[in-house]
């Protein structure tokens, strides 16, 4: 058992290092397909990159689906405070925050710089409000438009302020932005496969007679398949490697931009980089692409190579 | 181990190689394949090593009908049975160590195994310490030695041969065919095509006599195979054997 153990691996090891010795024997064509796969690979994941800082930047564009439910003056805080407690314990509500119409007033009066003329009136004209914000998985149009049915229906809520089409608008383009994310991932993906499907197809050309006599002697279609499952598989590690430094690099020289841009805004956002985890997958996409593009390659091109005496 | 009924091979240009064959060969035997260039030799030896199917009749090789065997198991059979090449099929791109090597190194055979026994092959055709060399730097003979060293390193009881001497002159032929009798010696089947009458007179054993795709002969020259057991000394032992086919 355990020499049939080793004499499997041994098989894989002599297959592993033949297909590295390979690539490290023609150093200049094994770079070319890198750059290309490399390249492939760094677009979508630049991309995926782009995104996910935008919506890190935006604070995932949560409180663009915020709305305000005003109350009618004099309802009692009691009441007020009571909904906003009832509100809290329903699903699809991450936040509810209170603001009276004392705190309403204060704030205007800062914002406005009309705080001189405003202590000029008798009555506080402000209701209280309530400031409601959607949990990221219920902020649909629909999710929302339901929320804000709940508050219209109680006789105490003047008004619910809320700019439905605005979310409308904000969920198309963060659609959009998905859907070509996917695009943009699938087609480069199948240009990985057909790069590393092609040059696997090319060497197997290449080796032909190698092949031919490894048959005669009695080598396996796995035997043969081997060596070029590995080049297909290194040619996506490789791939994916150089993928993480262009995007890294890319990212590098973006940030400064991306620094001051955001110190006009008074803020010090900083870009979010790969991660271990985008590196992974990363690494693990072009594998797979790898490892799939000569499978599909010597699947097509070993088979038509038999031997003939 | 070997017996053909009826077989015959059409190839897909029409050439009719061989019509309808029968004959049978015993475990350990010696025979030689002799006739003109398309006689059919090469067929029989193609058909042996599944290289080729018949058009009709049935191949059985060690009790196997080949016409049967799933194309899975292909690799494997091909693995107990030995070729030699008239063109040797090396790759001139590897060492000699690498192209011996080679149907071990299929088969999975433990590293330290395969040095074993690469070097015992090389030894018995007397190319032992020439393992790094290319197989462009050696003689026509060398190279057929090579060929023979991988045929047999995977100790297979069945070696067949296609016009193993055709490229050699007659001293490098004897050689060569010593080293076929020496595997007969120890129980292996041989099997050799070739068109050199002088070498199978010379050299007797058995004789299957193909001509136009029919067998016009089947003899056994008996005496001729006792004198050569009796003289045929290890190969390795014979002072300049390296005879240089360039000069």
């Amino acid at each position: 058992m355990s020499g049939a153990v080793s004499s499997y691996g041994t098989r894989h090891l002599q297959a592993l290092f033949g297909a590295l010795g390979r690539l490290s024997r023609a150093p200049l064509a094994t770079l070319l397909t890198l750059i290309v796969i490399g390249v492939a690979l760094a677009l979508p994941a630049g991309l995926a990159l782009v995104v996910n800082n935008l919506r890190l930047a935006t604070g995932d564009l949560s409180n663009a689906v915020d709305f305000t439910v005003h109350f009618k003056l004099g309802t009692p805080i009691g009441r007020v405070e009571q909904l906003a407690k009832n509100a809290r314990e329903r699903p699809g509500i991450e936040s509810v925050t209170v603001t009276t119409s004392d705190q309403a007033l204060a704030e205007f009066k800062e914002a406005s710089g009309f705080g001189d003329a405003l202590t000029a009136l008798e009555d506080n004209p402000l209701p209280h409000h309530l400031t409601v914000r959607p949990a990221k998985n219920a902020s649909g149009p629909t999710e929302v438009e339901t929320l804000r049915r709940y508050f219209a229906a109680f006789p105490e809520v003047e008004i619910v302020q809320l700019d439905l089409d605005w979310v409308r608008r904000l969920h198309s383009l963060l659609d959009l932005l998905k859907r070509s994310l996917w695009v943009v991932m699938t087609v480069l993906g199948l240009g990985v496969l057909a790069v590393i499907g092609n040059t696997i197809r090319l060497e197997i050309q290449h080796r032909r007679a190698e092949i031919e006599v490894t048959k005669l002697v009695g080598g396996s279609n796995a035997f043969v398949r081997r060596p070029f499952l590995y080049t297909g598989l290194f040619y996506g590690l490789g791939g994916a490697l150089l993928a993480g430094l262009i995007v890294m690099g890319g990212l590098a020289y973006l940030d400064q931009a991306v620094r001051e841009l955001s110190a006009q805004y008074g803020g010090s956002y900083r870009m979010a980089g790969l991660g271990p985890e985008g590196a992974g997958v990363l690494a693990g996409v072009g594998a797979v692409l790898g490892w799939l593009g000569a499978l599909i390659s010597t699947g097509r091109h070993l088979r038509q190579i038999e031997p003939r005496a | 181990m070997i017996v053909f009924e009826n077989v015959a091979k059409r190839y897909p240009n029409g050439r009719e190689a061989l019509a309808g064959v029968s004959f049978a060969i015993q475990p350990g035997e010696f025979v030689f394949l002799t006739g003109r260039s398309g006689a059919g030799k090469s067929s029989v030896l193609k058909l042996i090593a599944l290289l080729e199917r018949p058009t009709r009749g049935t191949v059985t090789v060690g009790g196997q009908n080949t016409g049967k065997l799933k194309s899975g198991k292909i690799p494997a059979y091909r693995r107990a049975i030995g070729v030699v090449f008239q063109d040797h099929k090396l790759l001139l791109d590897r060492p000699i160590y690498d192209n011996v090597a080679l149907p071990l190194v299929v088969a999975g055979t433990p590293l330290r195994e395969v040095d074993r026994r690469v070097r015992a092959a090389l030894d018995q055709v007397g190319l032992l310490g020439r393992e790094h060399s290319s197989p462009t730097e050696l003689s026509v003979g060398e190279q057929q030695r090579v060929g023979i060293a991988r045929a047999v390193i995977s100790k297979p009881r069945l070696l067949i041969a296609d016009e193993p001497t055709g490229n050699l002159d007659p001293g490098l032929a004897i050689e060569v065919m010593r080293v076929f009798k020496r595997f007969q010696d120890v129980g292996v089947t041989v099997i050799v095509a070739s068109h050199d009458p002088h070498l199978v007179e010379q050299f007797g054993q058995r004789e299957i006599v193909l001509d136009a795709g029919h067998i016009t002969a089947d003899t056994l020259h008996a005496r001729a195979a006792a004198r050569m057991t009796a003289v045929a000394p290890k190969l390795a032992d014979l002072p300049n054997i390296n005879i240089d086919l360039h000069t």
